[in-house]
This record gives C-alpha cells, sequence and structure tokens, in this order.
C-alpha cells in the first residue's frame, strides 16, 4: 500500500462517517423536532429575557434554570403564567428570603416581563397566559359559589386575605388584577394550589374572577366596610367607639347637676 | 260628721285627671314615694343603665326585624336586588334576611342598629359586672342580685349566638356547625344531645326554628323578668353609695328620681340610642350578602363569632389537642376549653360574693362601697381574671392579629398560650402595688397636705414645695384627718384654693374671672405650711 492509498482509504471512511452522522443528525431532526429547533437558537425576546435572568434571577434559581437548593426552585416547565404572576406583581426578584413573597411594586416593566416569560417558557413549557381578551366573562353568581368552595377558605369569603401557618399568608385579592388572579390559579404560587383547567374551566376562572371584582368594585351599602374581616373588627369597634362613647357619656351625664 | 273634712277639688283640668285617676287606682301615695326615691349621684352607677336601653333598643328594632324575617330552611332559589347571589339555591331564613338588607325600607338600617346593640348589650353589662366586682357592690344584702346578674351576661350571650345563627349565611352555619361540635364533645351523652337538639343529623331542617324561638320568645321573655327583679331588687336593698362626707352605712345621699334622675336617665337613653343608631347607619356589620348561603362544605378563613364568645374560640384555639379516654370513654379536646372552662368560670363569677365572705369572714352589711384601691386583693383578683380572659379573646382573632401585623401564626399561638399563664400573675402583682401605691399617695395627702405648686426658698438656701393641709396640724405641721376610703383631694382647685375650672372642653368658652385681690388676701395668700417639721426657730 501506497502513502497514497492509505490516504484515499482513510478519506472514504471519514467521509463514509460524516455521512453516516449526517443522516443520523437528519433522522434525529425528524424524530425531534421541537428541542432540536429550539436548542439551536432563541427569539430575540427570550434571548433578551435570558440576559436579565442571568443578570437579576441566577443567584436563586440557577444557572440553566435548574435551581438552587435552599435558594430557589428549578424554573423548567413553570411555564409563563407563573412568571407573570411572580414578577408583574412584582413579588419577584423577592427583597429578602421570608416565609413568603409579598407583593410590592414591581421591578420590571411590561416588556421586560414579556421577555422573561419568553424565555421561562422556552423551557419545558408550562401553563400560558389566556388568550381571551376579557377575564371577567362569566356568570357572577356562580363565581360566587365556586369562589366560597375553592377560595374563600384562604382568602376569605370577601378576598380580604388571611393568616396560613408559620408566617405565610394568603393575600388580599383587593389590589389584584383580572390577569394577576387568573395566572395565580393556573400556576398556583407559593402555598396556593394549582386549579388547572381540569378543576376549574377557563370559563369558571372568569366567573370567579368577575365575582372578586365585583366585590371589589362595590361599595358597602351598609357603610364603613372595617376591612370587610368578619366580627373582630365589629368587636374592636363595639369597644373602642360603642363603650367608649357610652361611658363618656356616662360620665358626662353623671357629672352634671 | 265633724272628722269628715271636704275634698278639695282640683280646679285645673290636670288636676282634675289626675285626681280622677286616683280615685280608681289610689296611686298617689306610693308614686309620691316612688318619685322622691333618691339615688346616689355618681357617673359609674350609669354604666348598667346602658345595658338596660341597648335591651330596650334591641326589643324595638327586633319587633321590626320580626315582620320580615321567615325562620324556614326550607331551600328556595334567591331571586331579589343582590344581584351576585341570584340565581343560587338557599334556606327561606338567609333569604329573608337578604331581603331586610335590600328590599325592606329602613331594613337594612334597623338590622345593622340590632346588631351593633347586642354587641354593645353584653359589652355594657361586662362594664357593669366590673364596676360592681371592684366595688364591692356585690357584698351582703346584695348577693342575690349578684348572681342574677350573671345569670343575665350568661342569658345574653346565648341569646347573642341564636340571634347570629338565625340569617344561615356561612358564617353563621359556620357557627352552628361549632355548636353542634360542642354539643358532640360532651362525653357519653353527646351524640343524643346533639340529635335532639338538631333534630337528627346537623344540620338538619329545624335548627333555626328552634332557635328562632328560644331568641325571640323564651331568653327575651327571661331576660326581661330578671331585670325587672334585679332593678326591683336594687330599689328594695336601695343603691349602694361611696364613701364620703355625710354618707354612712345608714342613709343614701343623692338625687331624687324625679325630676333630676329621671332627666338625666332620658337624656341617657338618647345618647346610647344616637350612638347605636350612628354605628348602625355608619358602620356596617355582619354583611351576610358577602359571606352567601350557608354550605357545609365552604367555610371562609377568619370565621370568628362575635366578641363576647371570642374568648371560648380564643380557648379552643390555645388549647393542645389532647384525646383523653376515662372509663373507656373519650373525652374529646373540644370539651375542655368550650364546656368545662366557661362552666368554670361562670360558676367562679356566679359563687364569688360567698367566696369572698367566706374567706374574709365578713358577714356585715355593706351598704357603702369600697374604692378598688382600698381592697387590693380583690382588686388584683379582678386583673387577673381580666388578663386570663383578655389573653383568650385576643387568641380568639389571633388569626387576623397574625395576618395584618405580619406575625406567625404559630407564634400568636405560643404568645397565648404562654401569655394564658404568665399574664394573670403578672396582672395580680401589678394591680396590688398600684393599689398599694394610691393608697399611700392617699395617705401622705393626709398627712402633709396638697401640693401647691409654690415653691419656697427658706433662709438656710433649702428650697421646699409649700403643702397646703386638709385640716388641722399638729405641732410637726401633720394633718390629723384619718384615713377614710374616701376620695382625697389632690390638687388646689379640688379644695376652692385655685378657683373654679374654666368652662369649655377644647377651648376655654369664658374668660377667667378677674378677681381684684385685696390687701388682706395678698397676706393670707402666703401659705406657710411646708409639710415638714417646723424650724424650732422659726
Amino acid at each position: 500500500m501506497t502513502r497514497l492509498a492509505r490516504l484515499r482509504k482513510r478519506t472514504s471512511s471519514g467521509l463514509a462517517l460524516a455521512v453516516a452522522l449526517v443522516a443520523v443528525g437528519i433522522g434525529y431532526s425528524f424524530a425531534a423536532p421541537s428541542s432540536s429547533a429550539q436548542d439551536t437558537g432563541l427569539s430575540v425576546e427570550a434571548m433578551a429575557g435570558q440576559e436579565i435572568y442571568e443578570n437579576s434571577c441566577i443567584t436563586c434559581h440557577g444557572a440553566n434554570l435548574q435551581g438552587v437548593e435552599e435558594q430557589g426552585p428549578s424554573l423548567i416547565g413553570v411555564g409563563e403564567a407563573s412568571v407573570y404572576f411572580q414578577v408583574a406583581t412584582g413579588r419577584m426578584p423577592l427583597a429578602q428570603h421570608e416565609a413568603q413573597a409579598q407583593r410590592k411594586t414591581p421591578v420590571y416593566d411590561d416588556a421586560e416581563v414579556n421577555q422573561l416569560m419568553a424565555y421561562i417558557q422556552t423551557y419545558g413549557g408550562g401553563p400560558e397566559l389566556p388568550a381571551e381578551e376579557d377575564l371577567r366573562d362569566g356568570e357572577l353568581a356562580e363565581g360566587g359559589e365556586l369562589f366560597r368552595l375553592n377560595c374563600a377558605s384562604c382568602h376569605n369569603f370577601a378576598g380580604s386575605g388571611g393568616a396560613l401557618s408559620s408566617g405565610k399568608n394568603a393575600p388580599s385579592l383587593n389590589q389584584s388584577s383580572d390577569l394577576d388572579i387568573y395566572t395565580a390559579m393556573l400556576s398556583g404560587p407559593q402555598n396556593m394550589p394549582v386549579f388547572g383547567d381540569n378543576q376549574l374551566t377557563p370559563e369558571n376562572k372568569r366567573a370567579i374572577i368577575n365575582y372578586v371584582q365585583t366585590l371589589n368594585e362595590t361599595a358597602d351599602p351598609g357603610g364603613l366596610s372595617i376591612g370587610r374581616a368578619g366580627p373582630v373588627p365589629e368587636g374592636l369597634i363595639i369597644w373602642v367607639v360603642g363603650i367608649a362613647g357610652c361611658v363618656i357619656a356616662c360620665f358626662w351625664v353623671g357629672t352634671r347637676s | 260628721m265633724s272628722s269628715r273634712t271636704a275634698i278639695q277639688r282640683p280646679a285645673t283640668p290636670a288636676g282634675r285627671t289626675a285626681s280622677a285617676l286616683d280615685e280608681r287606682l289610689t296611686i298617689s301615695a306610693p308614686l309620691r314615694r316612688t318619685l322622691n326615691k333618691v339615688f346616689p349621684d355618681h357617673w359609674s352607677f350609669l354604666l348598667g343603665e346602658i345595658a338596660l336601653y341597648s335591651f330596650i333598643i334591641l326589643l324595638l328594632t327586633g319587633t321590626y326585624l320580626t315582620f320580615f324575617f321567615d325562620a324556614s330552611m326550607q331551600e328556595i332559589v334567591y331571586d331579589g336586588s343582590y344581584a351576585p347571589l341570584r340565581g343560587i339555591e338557599m334556606s327561606r331564613a338567609y333569604a329573608t334576611s337578604l331581603d331586610i338588607s335590600f328590599d325592606v325600607r329602613g331594613g337594612l338600617l334597623i338590622r345593622q342598629i340590632h346588631h351593633w346593640a347586642a354587641l354593645l348589650f353584653v359589652a355594657s353589662i361586662v362594664v357593669h359586672l366590673m364596676r360592681t366586682f371592684f366595688t364591692g357592690a356585690f357584698r351582703k344584702p346584695r348577693e342575690a342580685n349578684w348572681v342574677i346578674g350573671v345569670g343575665l351576661l350568661v342569658l345574653a350571650l346565648l341569646e347573642g349566638v341564636f340571634g347570629y345563627s338565625l340569617t344561615d349565611d356561612l358564617l353563621s352555619g359556620t357557627g352552628l356547625r361549632i355548636i353542634n361540635a360542642i354539643f358532640l364533645s360532651i362525653p357519653v351523652v353527646g351524640s343524643w344531645l346533639s340529635f335532639a337538639i338538631f333534630g337528627g343529623e346537623f344540620p338538619g331542617t329545624v335548627i333555626i326554628g328552634r332557635f328562632y324561638i328560644l331568641h325571640v320568645l323564651l331568653i327575651p321573655g327571661i331576660l326581661l323578668a330578671l331585670i325587672a327583679v334585679h332593678l326591683l331588687l336594687v330599689v328594695k336593698n336601695k343603691h349602694t353609695q361611696y364613701p364620703g362626707p355625710g354618707r354612712t352605712e345608714d342613709n343614701v345621699v343623692g338625687k331624687r328620681m324625679f325630676p333630676v334622675f329621671a332627666a338625666k336617665s332620658t337624656g341617657f337613653f338618647m345618647v346610647v340610642f344616637g350612638i347605636t343608631a350612628a354605628l348602625g347607619g355608619l358602620v356596617q356589620i355582619n354583611p351576610i350578602w358577602l359571606y352567601g348561603p350557608y354550605d357545609p362544605s365552604q367555610v371562609s378563613a377568619g370565621s370568628q363569632p362575635d366578641w363576647y364568645i371570642g374568648f371560648l374560640d380564643g380557648s379552643t384555639r390555645l388549647f393542645p389537642a389532647w384525646d383523653l379516654y376515662i372509663f373507656g370513654y373519650n373525652i374529646p379536646p373540644l370539651f375542655w376549653p368550650t364546656i368545662v372552662l366557661p362552666g368554670l368560670l361562670f360558676t367562679l363569677l356566679g359563687l364569688y360574693p360567698f367566696i369572698e365572705a367566706k374567706l374574709t369572714k365578713d358577714r356585715a352589711h355593706h351598704n357603702l362601697l369600697q374604692r378598688p384601691r382600698d381592697v387590693p386583693v380583690r382588686t388584683a383578683i379582678g386583673a387577673m381574671a381580666l388578663a386570663f380572659y383578655t389573653v383568650l379573646w385576643i387568641s380568639g382573632g389571633n388569626d387576623l392579629i397574625a395576618d395584618k401585623f405580619d406575625i406567625s401564626l404559630n407564634v400568636m399561638t405560643w404568645i397565648g398560650r404562654i401569655g394564658l399563664i404568665l399574664a394573670p400573675p403578672i396582672a395580680y402583682w401589678i394591680a396590688y402595688r398600684v393599689c398599694l401605691g394610691l393608697q399611700l399617695h392617699d395617705r401622705e395627702v393626709l398627712e402633709h397636705g396638697v401640693e401647691t405648686g409654690i415653691i419656697r426658698r427658706l433662709p438656710h438656701g433649702e428650697f421646699i414645695e409649700v403643702h397646703q393641709p386638709l385640716g388641722p396640724v399638729d405641732a410637726h405641721g401633720h394633718g390629723s384627718l384619718q384615713y377614710g376610703g374616701a376620695p382625697v383631694p389632690k390638687r388646689m382647685n379640688h379644695i376652692g384654693g385655685m378657683g373654679r375650672a374654666i368652662k369649655g372642653f377644647f377651648t376655654p368658652l369664658e374668660e377667667p374671672p378677674a378677681r381684684p385681690v385685696t390687701s388682706e388676701e395678698e397676706k393670707q395668700a402666703e401659705l406657710t405650711g411646708s409639710g415638714r417639721p417646723k424650724d424650732p426657730e422659726a
């Protein structure tokens, strides 16, 4: 064998390997087209989201969204609904590690929230934002019934919020937007259960939102609402205003002659 | 014949009417006695009247509510004005309560006045009870009235519970469920008792009707009768009075029933009605439309009873979940904080006059009250009981406190558990020391006189505050007045030394009188008593 022949043989086997690899590659791309197509390139929006993620979120949620033990959960598969709820209500980024993230002024504007949603949604999918425009398009009284059955046990009968164990709480729904409530039901943030579309259909969800927002926007026919929190503030009022007023009157009447 | 004197016919129409009435009813003598009856004058004696007036308001507003309320548990579909509930199945009791709130003229206002007056009724009973306790007004011969008062308190609590259970909303239904659980927790007979009361399984179809008749007839009837006896006993035993000049165990110093006391009471009734009406019109209470109809599968966060049952909710939250078996019978954890605890508390409260008489061996009649500071042990016991009650009460709303003040609910529970044990002895000690301190200050004023605020410099340079003795002083400048348990004046204007107070609550309504100072007065104004042993040279 000459050197030339040896070279030719090597080249052909290398070529055969290359052809085989290409064939396998093409075949694989047919077998799993989606992952291959997305792995290779993020959309412009998702890339902007990735930049935000790597600046602000990566400390707790880890590289590649895999989470950091005792710091933050993995975000693979949480979906854009979860990102919307956590970031648009200002809960994320956290101000500090505590029992539960608090609603606060959002750090990111709408465009940045959209970029983060696009980035997170790329990895593992997950619940998406609703397509409907009007999230209150549901039957009011039915929404009330569903609210009392599914929500009132933590958020209170009027959505005023309530305590949970160990410093956690079900927040008040007074400031929540329609989309906040919708995405919360979809993603089940923090201690809240997930109310997927199998448990509460999109129509059920819209009915609940309709009920909550109707209560938020309805004035209290009886006067001051004193927190819509049941008999405890009423007890406070009767002692601080009622009894105090009567005893002052008592003193005034009793010391006149 | 000559012994008969001609009856002088009254000339005026009013006189003729009165005379005509008296000829038929012969009431002039008892009426005169009643109208001339003397009541001691002290503002704290009016506290019980708040309870009486709120009870009258309750009767009036409650009667109006019965015109429109239907205590039926029949299921119907709501078709009233409140849109968020339209088309929902509910009981007639709840539907008619909604109608009262939205479709009956003045219904919501009356309902809210009724509920506020109910809260005020119990609260004023508690305040009145504290006054009676801390001044020793329950001592012989008034023990019976104390026991009746405690009975009234317990009945008022029950009346309230039955009342707020009637509307059959989610909150009141949750309360009914807890009442049912409390009955079930009674060992051995619990299940039978619960079946008898609810007419079968919870919730059944009869409980609202049963509670309704208890709420509008039986308990108000007993309350009314007991209030009558309570007041008659006050008349019979005469009212107590605070010790003071001219007041003894055998007299009553005060104002006549008519016109002064009657005028004051009428005015005070107006004030109490005004306060409850203002609350009813301005502050929303028990918004049943927000709760929704009762459904045993639902419960709202922050479901609480009205304030007067809150202490039992608190005791339930604090008590550990000990499931005991005694002689093979289960004693559920709920039994201790909801049956045993209130049973003990109200028994002790009712028996207190007898317990105190037994321990102090005091069998004498007492018509003069004691100031709380003069009986430090009783005052401290009262403070201890209040501390215990307050911890339970706060714990009844501990989830709301945890939520609004951002405290862990678990921490609130432990604060309550530890506080329930630590707060009473601390309250006892503080109250006891405060009583002794106040007594000492009274004694100091009796001995050394009132502080005048005038500082004098003595010839050798020492500064002293001039004291005004309250009475004659001995060679050492010490007052000779004995400590008598009566209020001691502590400021110069209490003894007329600084002129009277200027009228006006927020701003003075009058000019202070300009008083020309005569030279004689100027000489007298030189106060000399220092409250210290006099300098032998001086």
